[in-house]
């Protein structure tokens, strides 16, 4: 733990960015905001045990630009950590290692995070009709 | 190479943090129930917005939702609780903060999940 001046080795602000940096900076960061959005979650369940007045809150906040844009981007942090987490789980049991799969399934899983987070509003607009 | 570490060592696989693989498999044990329950909870969320309060209340009040959401709930907390602790253990480097950081962390987490566990116990158990 003594902090004398040795060498580092360099820091992340030396490298070329790079798809497989990419992936692993957005697996926490998104991490790190599901477990913000979590307030969500808790918001809906406890308004929906506390009586029609919080639930219509909670729904016209929703509803609201600002509820929407979080809706979005917490919807965007689900998909893409869920299927990122897919792809660490099979890595896990040592599939797709080799750097070629490796970088192809890195952009697979940041595509694929966006089409799944379109689809979904998709499903919600086609359903309900602009929400 | 003649192996410097005892066999008890080796026998109980524990490494230097004395928890062994324990962390590691509990995050991979609640990811693997996160993505059948997070699949199931976009599912529920999706028929939210056609519902009024006692549609979406009844909805949550089935039985069957009711367990799947309290499950997720704890899964979800877990989850979260482990990602963050070796977060935290990455780049907060006073000793100070790491203690307080790490047990305002699990103890938020478990008011979370006791939160929502509650909060589905009341839906599901009436009023």
């Amino acid at each position: 733990m003594s902090a004398n001046a040795r060498p580092l080795s360099p820091h992340i602000q030396i490298y070329r960015w790079q798809v497989q940096m990419v992936t692993s900076i957005l697996h926490r960061a998104t991490g790190i905001a599901l477990a913000a959005g979590t307030l969500l979650l808790l918001a809906m369940l406890l308004a929906l045990a506390a009586g029609p007045e919080a639930w219509s809150g909670l729904a016209a906040f929703a509803r609201s630009w600002i509820g929407l844009l979080l809706l979005v981007g917490w919807s965007w942090a689900l998909s893409y950590h869920l299927l990122n987490g897919v792809r660490h789980l099979l890595q896990d049991v040592g599939w797709g290692f080799a750097i070629a799969q490796f970088v192809r399934n890195g952009f697979l899983v940041s595509i694929g995070s966006v089409v799944l987070t379109a689809l979904l509003w998709l499903c919600a607009w086609l359903k309900w009709g602009g929400a | 190479m003649t192996a410097l570490r005892t066999p008890l060592k080796t026998a109980l696989a524990l490494g230097s943090a004395k928890h062994g693989v324990h962390h590691f498999l509990v995050q991979r044990i609640t990811a693997v129930a996160l993505l059948l329950l997070g699949l199931w909870f976009v599912w529920l969320v999706l028929r939210l917005p056609g519902l009024d309060y006692a549609g979406a209340h009844a909805l949550l009040a089935e039985p069957c939702n009711a367990l799947l959401m309290a499950l997720f709930v704890i899964a979800v907390f877990w989850h979260a609780q482990l990602g963050l602790q070796v977060v935290i253990e990455d780049y907060v480097h006073s000793h100070g903060w790491q203690l307080v950081l790490q047990v305002a962390i699990r103890l938020l987490c478990i008011l979370g999940a006791a939160a929502g566990v509650l909060a589905v116990l009341r839906i599901a158990l009436g009023r």
